[in-house]
């Protein structure tokens, strides 16, 4: 299985497509920080509008940090768009290009096959994710420096500097999470399609989709919300609530991972029963 | 010869909604076979080889390879089975070295030297470091029997290896066959459109249309049991059917649309064209005909004939 891993691997990573990704993040990410460092502290004035004729606020409150944070709401549509490039193509590029008929008249089990590509899309999805969480903090840091950090959710918290560090490596462990839904789901759909388009955008169309039945309040879509994997595209957020509670992961861990799991599943049953027609 | 089969079809088929793309196909290659397995463009030449190759899941019927069910022993006895099916893809961005490395880990066992061996048989070696994306069509193609070779399998599968191939090409992998035959002692199991290319390199063959099986036996029985006759155009007709009459024994002809149609051996060939010449008779074509090939032709031109119609064996 390592091996067949490793084969993935090299196929992906030598292939254009994979970098697409990384050079968006890689442009895009500088491009907002530097924006931000020049009038970034307008942002933080007007989270703190409301506030400051009652308080006053000492410190950096203006650093990396926030700047990190602000960066992880890309988690939420671009990430996942990002995502899907690589992981639609895990399945149907071979259909398009027709190397199956190379791959699957091997001694080896769809299955084996199967798995070494779900394996490889994830190990994608997470080095995607540490590449954003270290080039969005790091440089970040490097040019805002670092403080407190203010999160604006649900009214105003502000966490002390040695209370940070930790919390942002939660939160991308839970990035990782949702992601892997989304690669999971991109999985799901270039299981059975022979082009790596058409999986990009059934995965953004999901997504979308199930981000409107959540934001929009409507009673009829209340029994249904719970069960989406959209309902929880913020789980990462619950890293910076005070005080942090893992029985706040829970149900947006659960429904993830089932979604990850079914889809898996509903690609597997797909991919060692079809017929090979490309 | 042995009498177990290397490969074997039972009752082969394969359905696509309503339509049959294969029905009923039972198929024996024995070991040390160059099986020809010919048929038109679309006949089911390639999904056979699909089922065969564990691509394509049978709606009826099973293969065994080696004499076990490949749906029960795939891992067992795909390892030893090397094949193209239809065009040779590889991954483009990829060279030659590279996509072999890959295709040999799934195989296991392939060293680096056996991928340069197999790059060096198909004449690929200069150029084992070029994205494959670079190939021509035919170097693409000498790549795809590389692959097949790459774990030096027992049986090999050629789809129409043949295919885009300039004359030289053609000329090259014929010869690349008989020495996988004849030197390495290869099973090898070649389809194809064109009969001349079957007859110049198989010992038994099969003809497949429409998903049926027509015919199945030795190439050289298959071709020697049917109707043999000779079309001749030559002017002027008088002096043609004079000469014919006076041929010992005379020569039994007809007149057809293509010119006179005579029921003789090939081997009176050059003795008629010599009495032909001497009579002063202007020769246009001498063309040796099977009823095989006939029956070919009309299956690759219109509607399938019946085989009594064409006079092919059975």
């Amino acid at each position: 299985m390592i091996r067949l891993v490793t084969y993935e691997l090299v196929k992906t990573f030598l292939k254009k497509r994979t970098y697409l990704g990384f050079l968006i993040i890689l442009l895009i990410v500088p491009l907002i920080e530097v924006a931000m460092k020049i009038e970034g502290e307008g942002m933080v004035r007007m989270w703190t509008r409301g506030l400051q004729q009652d308080f006053f606020f000492v410190g950096n409150l203006f650093n990396g940090w926030i700047v990190a944070y602000a960066l992880m709401n890309s988690l939420w549509i671009h990430i996942p768009i990002l995502i899907s490039f690589v992981a639609g193509d895990m399945l149907a590029g071979e259909a398009t290009s027709g190397t199956y008929r190379l791959i699957l008249t091997r001694p080896v089990s769809r299955t084996g096959i199967f798995l070494s590509k779900y394996v490889a899309t994830l190990l994608y999805t997470l080095l995607f994710v540490c590449f954003l969480a270290l080039l969005s903090i790091g440089l970040g840091i490097a040019l805002l420096g670092t403080g407190q950090l203010l999160v604006p959710l649900e009214g105003l918290l502000i966490l002390p500097a040695d209370d940070i560090a930790w919390r942002f490596f939660v939160a991308y462990i839970l990035a990782f999470w949702s992601m892997t839904t989304i690669a999971s789901i991109a999985f799901f759909f270039s299981s059975f399609v022979e082009n790596a388009i058409g999986p990009i955008i059934a995965t953004m169309g999901t997504l979308i989709i199930f981000t409107i039945i959540v934001f929009i309040q409507l009673e009829f879509f209340d029994p249904i919300r719970p069960y989406l994997f959209a309902q929880y595209m913020n789980l990462w957020q619950n890293a910076f609530t005070h005080p942090f509670s893992l029985e706040s992961l829970q149900d947006g861990v659960l429904v993830q991972g089932l979604t990850s799991i079914v889809s898996v599943l509903g690609a597997w049953v797909i991919f060692v029963r079809k017929d090979i027609l490309s | 010869m042995s009498t177990s089969p290397i490969l074997e079809t039972i009752h082969l088929s394969k359905r696509y909604k309503k339509r049959w793309a294969v029905k009923d196909l039972n198929l024996s290659v024995q070991p040390g076979d160059v099986f020809g397995f010919l048929g038109p463009n679309g006949a089911g030449k390639s999904t056979t080889i699909r089922m065969i190759l564990t691509l394509v899941f049978p709606t009826e019927g099973e293969v065994r390879l080696f004499g076990g069910l490949v749906a029960q022993n795939r891992m067992r006895t795909l390892g030893r089975v090397g094949g193209i099916v239809e065009k040779p893809d590889f991954y483009l961005y990829l060279s030659a070295v590279r996509n072999l490395q890959i295709l040999g880990a799934l195989n296991g066992g392939v060293t680096e030297s056996r991928i340069e061996e197999v790059l060096e048989l198909v004449g690929l070696k200069e150029r084992a470091r070029d994205p494959v994306k670079a190939y021509s069509h035919g170097m693409r193609q000498r790549l795809g029997i590389a692959q097949a070779l790459l774990h030096d399998p027992e049986l090999v599968i050629l789809d129409e290896p043949t295919s885009g191939l300039d004359p030289q090409g053609m000329k090259e992998v014929r010869e690349l066959i008989l020495q996988l035959s004849r030197e390495q002692g290869k099973t090898v199991f070649l389809s194809s459109h064109l009969l001349h290319e079957i007859e110049l390199v198989a010992n038994r063959m099969a003809i497949i249309n429409r998903g049926e099986l027509v015919v199945q036996g030795e190439v050289e029985e298959l071709l020697s049991k049917g109707e043999v006759y000779v079309i001749l155009k030559a002017e002027p007709a008088d002096a043609v059917k004079r000469v014919l009459e006076r041929c010992t024994p005379p020569i039994p002809f007809r007149l057809s649309e293509e010119g006179f149609r005579l029921d003789m051996e090939f081997s009176r060939i050059p003795a008629l064209a010599k009495a032909l010449v001497d009579e002063g008779i202007e020769i246009h074509a001498i063309v040796p005909r099977r009823s095989l090939e006939d029956f070919f032709l009309s299956l690759t031109e219109s509607e399938t004939p019946s085989l009594s119609e064409s006079g092919a064996p059975s």
